[in-house]
């Protein structure tokens, strides 16, 4: 035994739908639960139940528990358990939830990645609802947001919460740790039906293919066929330089994303709302991006007052050529979506396009014109991008064409 | 000692009678028809009144005792003045310092301000407090500790109660940010505005004495009273009757929760869907972050339709008196103010209108306000949030 006594979780007068544990392992004497909760008199007898049920699991006959409970779900409360538990003896053994049945979706590799929620690791009161806020994606992070000290236990956490907590469709991703650590936790990730796992503080191809070769390795295990996709972010200069090889380092890259606090701070400048600093390096990950086949994603908007500031840098982030940013409060999200999506004006321009493109083809005429315009092939591809995407996101109906008024159609006919 | 109980329309086992006084089961929506003729207060002349209509008095105390403040009488005291208020608390340290007992306290809201009164109840002085009881007053409450039985009534059901003489009120003092010496009285102006004194219009007309506490006393005539001075005994002036900053509650900034958000905005889009927003439409905003929030995303739809609300109804609020200024609002009628933004848009917006709670949630009346209005927000009680 390291250590007597191992606490796990969280406590205190703003900690929400979480629970501490400390427990301790005795030689002899049963197992004493000690259970402080405001919701004892409802939940008591199941919060006790379950964490016998997991002492059960673990063989342990013989301990005290003190729960401090704050409204934790059961998964909360069997995740604590098991890192206290693998604070105090080695086990290979995982107390796994049910998987949800609402959870068993699949992704895509080229769905819209607007807007993803960051939810940090080891809070389990931001994640529960966070499904509701219609995010494209949700992001479990076990990096930046998780303190080093409860890294393991925000680990199991995250494993349960991708288990058992519904994100009503949106895409399953979670940030993994840099380095060795990252690698580890693949482990308690990947058998759970994560969709994309974003690899921090990329540097060069090697680190994506450390990444790759252990979630290889993990799903030839278990005998796991779904794809995993990744999404390298790059946060340095040397990342900027070989963004390129990283994009293009395997066929399971669908995004990579800039993360401009880190890269900033390499650069050793501040970090301006104007961008200038990062304009540079913006550029070049779109190119990279758009040269390797991938979505450029970019950095976060940390100011989650400000909700015009982000409305005006998702504007400047779209005309750069990114497809998406990272949100880290629900507020953010609807701003993102809306701001990358297609607006009034560019949808009704394409169609005009559109239209008189299709006009001028029927009529067998080699030059297209709209007003006094003319109308290279680029730029009707481009319109057709801009419908087709209108079309998926349900601002355009499929049937558009037809249900033009008559007149405007009349026009162009 | 055994309690005769009767099983209502509702399938609850309900007393026949408390405090002594029998009271009338639940029969069901629209069943039960009062009969008989509303409560009056004695005719009063104009001969126990001085000719030149100055009633200021020299403290409350000499008012109080100037009304015969007696064991056993009913107290009733507004809660327009919420946290910051200095009046309640005071009438009973006298009637406590005069050795008067068994009184009942009947405010028409109580804030954590009011947590002293636990000293009256203890010491005799109050006997039960019939109206709000919330925080460690409520708490007190549950434990048993008081010596009446408590009676909460909801704020319609106060005005009910009064006018059809279930409670009698002895006394009412009525705390006025601005008054004359008649006894005229209104909410706004002075230190101590909180706005309307909605809550406070049928005390006023229907107990035996009234009783009005300002610190800001000007000359005849004080306008637009809300109070009439002809129902008015005594004015008492005082340095403070109020803590400003905490008059004006802290319940009208809209939640910062990201879920509760949500819950608001998905309510503006249902209620947009379904057709019951709609040009014309009459609404109430409600206090409390999710229903405030619910009227932001109510005045975004508004505005984008080009549709204006007929009126609101308040407690109003500064998210209702923004609808108001930029045009998406005809009228608030305004039962309390919440904030200061409303305070002062009562005095400066014609069309932000003072408006008594008689004639909205009273079910005893000709007509009531709230079955007219399309959109009433309605907290969840907590325990099943």
């Amino acid at each position: 035994m390291k250590k007597s006594i191992a606490i796990a979780g969280n406590t205190g007068p703003k900690v929400r739908s979480d629970c501490e544990i400390a427990l301790e392992i005795n030689s002899q004497g049963g197992i004493i639960i000690d259970l402080n909760s405001k919701v004892k008199a409802l939940y008591g007898d199941s919060i006790i139940k379950l964490i016998r049920e997991v002492l059960e699991f673990y063989g342990i006959k013989h301990a005290n528990v003190k729960i401090t409970d704050s409204g934790a779900l059961s998964f909360v409360i069997a995740a604590r358990m098991e890192a206290a538990v693998k604070q105090l003896i080695k086990t290979d053994l995982d107390y796994l939830p049910d998987f949800l049945i609402e959870n068993n979706y699949s992704t895509t590799r080229d769905r819209f990645r607007f807007s993803r929620l960051y939810l940090p690791g080891n809070n389990p009161a931001l994640m529960i609802n966070a499904g509701l806020h219609s995010a494209d994606g949700i992001i479990l992070d076990l990096e930046d947001s998780v303190a080093p000290e409860k890294k393991n236990e925000a680990r199991i956490l995250v494993r349960n919460a991708l288990r058992q907590i519904n994100f009503f469709g949106a895409e399953r991703m979670v940030r993994i740790n840099h380095g060795e650590r990252g690698l580890e936790d693949l482990h308690q990730v990947i058998p759970h039906n994560v969709h994309l796992v974003l690899i921090p503080k990329c540097e060069s191809a090697e680190d994506i293919k450390d990444v790759e070769k252990e979630i290889s390795r993990i799903k030839s295990v278990i005998d796991l066929k779904n794809q995993v996709f990744l999404m390298p972010i790059i946060e340095s200069a040397l990342g900027v330089e070989n963004s390129f090889d990283i994009a293009r380092s395997s066929e399971n890259i669908v995004a990579v994303a800039i993360g401009l606090e880190d890269y900033t701070s390499d650069l050793g400048v501040q970090r301006t709302f104007e961008g200038k600093e990062s304009f540079y390096a913006r550029t070049r990950l779109v190119v990279a991006a758009r040269a390797a086949g991938i979505q450029p994603i970019d950095s976060v908007f940390s100011d989650v007052a400000d909700m015009e500031g982000l409305k005006e840098t998702v504007l400047r982030s779209k005309a750069l050529g990114f497809e998406g940013m990272g949100c880290i409060h629900p507020r953010q999200v609807s701003i993102i979506r809306q701001g990358y999506a297609p607006d009034e004006t560019e949808i009704e321009k394409s169609k005009k396009i559109v239209l008189a493109y299709e006009s001028a083809r029927q009529k067998g005429l080699g030059v297209v014109a709209l007003g006094s315009k003319m109308i290279d092939p680029p730029v009707v591809a481009r319109a057709q991008k801009t419908i087709d995407l209108a079309i998926r996101l349900g601002l355009l109906t499929a049937n558009w064409v037809n249900e033009m008024p008559v007149q405007e159609n009349s026009v162009l006919n | 000692m055994t309690v005769n109980t009767l099983k209502n329309a509702a399938g609850r086992s309900v007393p026949l009678e408390i405090n002594g006084q029998p009271v009338i089961p639940f029969m069901g929506v629209g069943k039960y028809k009062p009969n008989g003729r509303r409560y009056a207060p004695p005719i009063p002349t104009c001969s126990d009144y001085p000719d030149d209509g100055n009633k200021v008095v020299g403290s409350l105390a000499e008012a109080l005792q100037k009304c015969g403040l007696r064991d056993g009488m009913t107290i009733s005291t507004h809660h327009h003045l919420r946290d910051g208020d200095l009046v309640s608390n005071k009438v009973f340290e006298l009637a406590s310092a005069m050795g008067v007992k068994d009184l009942v306290w009947f405010p028409s809201a109580s804030f954590p301000c009011n947590n002293p009164i636990i000293k009256y109840l203890d010491d005799g002085t109050i006997n039960r407090i019939e109206g709000s009881m919330n925080g460690p007053l409520g708490r007190y409450v549950s434990e048993g500790k008081m010596k009446g039985t408590a009676v909460l009534r909801s704020h319609g059901g106060r005005v009910q109660a009064i006018q059809d003489g279930e409670v009698k009120i002895d006394i009412a003092v009525l705390a006025a940010p601005t008054a004359d010496s008649f006894g005229n009285a209104k909410g706004t102006g002075g230190t101590s505005a909180c706005g309307v004194l909605g809550y406070a219009k049928a005390d006023s007309v229907y107990a035996d004495k009234v009783i009005v506490v300002t610190d800001n006393l000007i000359d005849l005539p004080c306008f637009p009273m809300e109070i009439e001075g002809n129902y008015v005994d005594y004015v008492v002036v005082v340095d403070k009757i109020g803590i400003p900053e905490k008059i004006v509650s802290g319940t009208t900034e809209i939640t910062k929760s990201p879920d509760r958000l949500l819950i608001a905005d998905l309510t503006a889009l249902f209620l947009e869907k379904s057709g019951i927003l709609r040009d014309g439409v009459t609404m109430q905003a409600g206090a409390g972050g999710t229903s405030l929030a619910i009227a932001v995303f109510v005045h975004n739809i508004l505005k984008n339709k080009g549709w204006k609300c007929r009126f609101g109804f308040g407690g109003s609020t500064k998210h209702m008196v923004k609808m108001l200024e930029e045009g998406q609002m005809g009228y608030i009628l305004d039962a309390q103010a919440f904030d200061l933004d409303s305070v002062a848009s009562i005095e400066k917006n014609a069309s932000h209108i003072p408006y008594p709670v008689f004639n909205a949630y009273n079910y005893h009346s000709k007509g009531n306000l709230t079955s007219m209005m399309d959109i009433i927000p309605c907290k969840v009680p907590w325990s099943i949030r």
